[in-house]
């Protein structure tokens, strides 16, 4: 048994960390907070020269071809960072749904340029408040045209194109490749709980849309690679926690408080033990998912919605409590606990709500996946 | 990342896959799958023999003590070995529950404090399950606190060498069963708490020692009150020197927590399996979006607390030490398993308040409800835990201590207030 990474998987693991901590401190994730821009670029070009955006894409399509175990570490070093780059849109999601249904010549188009990060991709599904479901989607394709509105779409703002979700002629969900930079496309930004990530509002206006995948099969795809994206985004999420839990623990022993460091106190002392409590059973159950994700094991759909759903409550634990260890100062624009606050939530939400996920582990496990967990 | 053997772990599992089915009571296997909180479930034949016997069998067969060395009765493998040979067990691991505190923390605690002599005298025996250990640490007024114990240990006036012992223990599981009991004292009262504890072994047998079962607050017995009076045990049977049992005692509690933290279930496969039977308003209450919520933040645990013991698994296969990961196994467990009990009640409406065989699975939820507030205290409360991961994970400092330079008689205790 090897519930654990290669030694070239912890080699890289050291290698993006090192690279991350000299190009991507929390000065440049506030720069993106604070400043016009959407997304760091020179973290985004540099990580594209590192060679780990196409991590996982095959060296037919310019990645290098490696598997998602090393998309997994990678991610996990860019969510310890609160890295400001779009990386879970254009790799977890657009490059997968390319990857899972494009045709040779979607491929072909668009996955070299994701790998060297000349292109960004995104993915839309919401449209919306509340629950995405298949009723809830609206947007049409038309005469190989979209008409519709997504919202909120991560990275929308800045992505060259977005894989759609929309109903055809006959009423079917199917998946669309649009060009963003092409005729009948308007973008708005939207003001978000964390602007170190952009969202985006798109509107269509019979905006050409090519099919992506079978016709009619677009929840089923959607579903499938949300599953893997899940995964990754557990890893951002895992490193989100493991970081805030480290800079909560941090300042428990330099900060005093009635002659004493206050990380003596049970009642901070145990917050924190509860935080490695969270952040530890996160860390099994990525690594659960992990397997999954490279094994191809049919239980992939509980382990994903397992690895969301524990990472997901462990980051919020960590970033909420980081604030709360750190007293009013953690409630300061200058201390760097709120970005951890903002990303938690804002990861929370995308992909799919905490909720939802809670709701697909359970739906996934009576189907009859059921001896996963227990 | 894989959950494969390596060639020479899936030789190992097959032998001894091969072996349990030759000789394991298979007659008691449905019995044993029913064990539950304590019980290791037989009910047809005395259970404490049929544990016996077995530990007996895989003795006699080079099995016993996987992780201990040959001469002392164990057998020398590899922790990777053991931990496929706890897997294989299965459900027959339940049979020699009974030896757990003896296997898991009196033995090694031996085997690091004992003479050579007694170390193979007394340990063969206890591999064997020819011998049944107890632990006799924690008093009413010491559990977590457990330096503070008051049971004394004074030299004979006889000039013997002997000790002499007096006092109370409590929580000691397994007593009424135990030839040997493992044995703090207080030696000496004019020195600050921990340097004054002198750690013993000794027969239960001895004149003056009084078993008591305890009637527990969910109307079972699994623990014991053990009295002292006048007890007297030989100088040779004394662990470590002369206020050095703290020291000693760390070597045990040590093993407490990593053997009673590991395969902790939290009751989640039985909570899903009522959820799927369940009904609420026609419809199979795992349909309800609240249940379904309620049920993955306990799956998460459960998976979580799985995969941990598996990365600790993985560490071994590579001849590595785990890493403190497995310390959350127990906190996380107990509490889970209580919220579960509550929550599964909850889901039988009024009904949940009835206890008896035909409650949902005989009543297992209503039994957890009522065992789980011990899961919480024993083998280290949940506060405890807290304190050793924030301290020796986390690495934050220790609280500071009224009671640490004070000589022992002088600090104050719930009897006996400050002296002015």
């Amino acid at each position: 048994m090897n519930l654990d990474f290669s030694d070239d998987q912890k080699l890289l693991r050291d290698h993006v960390r090192r690279f991350l901590s000299e190009k991507c401190p929390p000065s440049a994730v506030r720069a993106i907070l604070e400043g016009p821009e959407s997304y760091d670029k020179e973290v985004y070009r540099g990580l594209a020269e590192l060679g780990v955006l196409g991590v996982a894409i095959p060296e037919e399509y310019g990645g290098s071809g490696l598997t998602h175990l090393e998309l997994c570490v990678v991610a996990e070093e860019l969510g310890r960072v609160m890295a400001p780059v779009p990386v879970s849109s254009s790799i977890y999601l657009a490059a997968e749904f390319l990857l899972a249904a494009g045709s040779k010549a979607q491929k072909e188009a668009w996955l070299p340029k994701l790998a060297n990060g000349e292109a960004i991709g995104t993915f839309a599904m919401s449209e919306g408040q509340g629950r995405t479901s298949p009723e809830k989607i609206h947007a049409k394709v038309e005469g190989g045209r979209l008409t519709g509105t997504k919202s909120p779409v991560a990275d929308g703002d800045v992505a060259d194109f977005v894989i759609v979700s929309a109903r055809d002629g006959g009423g079917k969900l199917s998946l669309y490749l649009v060009n963003l930079k092409g005729e009948g496309v308007r973008r708005e930004r939207l003001e978000s709980i964390d602007p170190t990530r952009g969202q985006a509002r798109l509107s269509f206006d019979r905006a050409p849309a090519e099919l992506l995948g079978t016709k009619g099969d677009g929840w089923h795809i959607a579903s499938q690679v949300l599953d893997r994206a899940a995964i990754l985004m557990a890893f951002e999420q895992l490193g989100g926690a493991d970081r805030a839990l480290e800079m909560a623990r941090d300042y428990a022993l330099e900060r005093m408080a009635f002659g004493r460091p206050i990380g003596s106190f049970q009642a901070i002392k145990h917050m924190l033990a509860d935080m490695y409590v969270s952040a530890t059973l996160a860390r099994s159950n990525c690594y659960y998912g992990a397997w999954a994700l490279v094994s191809g094991a049919a239980e992939l759909p509980v382990a994903a919605a397992t690895a969301r759903v524990s990472a997901t409550t462990a980051f919020q634990h960590c970033a909420k409590n980081n604030i709360q260890v750190h007293g009013g100062m953690g409630f300061t624009w200058a201390f760097d606990c709120h970005l951890f606050y903002r990303r938690s939530n804002a990861l929370a939400l995308s992909l799919g709500s905490l909720s939802t996920w809670e709701s697909q582990l359970i739906e996934r496990m009576s189907a009859g996946n059921a001896g996963a967990a227990a | 990342m894989d959950f494969e053997d390596t060639a020479e772990e899936a030789a190992f599992r097959s032998e001894v896959r091969a072996w349990i089915k030759a000789n394991a009571p298979a007659h008691l296997e449905a019995e044993l799958k029913r064990a539950n909180f304590g019980s290791n479930g037989v009910v047809s034949e005395d259970p404490i023999a049929a544990g016996k016997a077995w530990q007996k069998k895989k003795a006699e067969a080079g099995w016993a003590c996987l992780h201990w060395p040959k001469e002392y009765g164990g057998a020398a493998r590899t922790p990777i070995e053991r931990v496929i040979w706890g897997q294989e067990e299965g459900p027959y691991a339940a049979l020699t529950g009974v030896f757990t505190i003896g296997h898991g923390m009196c033995g090694p605690t031996v085997m690091a404090w004992a003479s050579e002599e007694h170390k193979r005298k007394l340990l063969p025996p206890l591999a064997s399950g020819e011998h049944i250990w107890c632990q006799l640490f924690s008093e009413p007024a010491s559990g977590s606190d457990l330096a503070g114990l008051r049971t004394r240990a004074v030299k004979a006036d006889d000039g013997s060498g002997d000790w002499i012992v007096n006092g109370q223990k409590i929580w000691t599981s397994g007593a009424q069963h135990s030839d040997w009991g493992l044995l703090i004292t207080r030696t000496n009262p004019d020195v600050p708490k921990h340097k004054g504890l002198t750690m013993f072994f000794l027969s239960m047998t001895s004149p003056g020692v009084e078993i008591r079962p305890i009637k527990q607050a969910n109307g079972a017995s699994g623990f014991n009150e053990v009295y002292f009076t006048d007890v007297r045990i030989p100088d040779a049977q004394r662990l470590g020197e002369v206020g050095q049992g703290w020291e000693v005692s760390l070597t045990t509690l040590m093993n407490e927590r990593l053997s009673i933290g590991s395969g902790m279930s939290t009751g989640f496969p039985e909570l899903f399996r009522f959820c799927m039977e369940a009904e609420i308003e026609g419809r199979p209450a795992v349909e309800d979006a609240a249940v379904r919520s309620r049920l993955a933040q306990i799956a998460v645990k459960q998976s979580g607390l799985k995969y941990t013991g598996m990365r600790a698994i993985s560490a071994l296969s590579k001849g590595e030490t785990p890493g403190p990961e497995n310390s959350i196994g127990k906190l996380v467990a107990g509490a889970a398993m209580q919220d579960l009990a509550i929550f599964a009640l909850d889901l039988q409406g009024e009904a949940g308040v009835v206890w008896d065989d035909d409650s949902p699975q005989q009543g297992r939820f209503q039994a957890m409800l009522m065992r789980s507030p011990a899961t919480r205290i024993e083998g280290g409360s949940d506060e405890i835990l807290r304190n050793i991961i924030g301290e020796r994970v986390l690495g934050l400092p220790g609280d500071i201590r009224v009671d640490k330079e004070v000589a022992f008689r002088d600090i104050p205790t719930s009897g006996r207030a400050k002296p002015k």
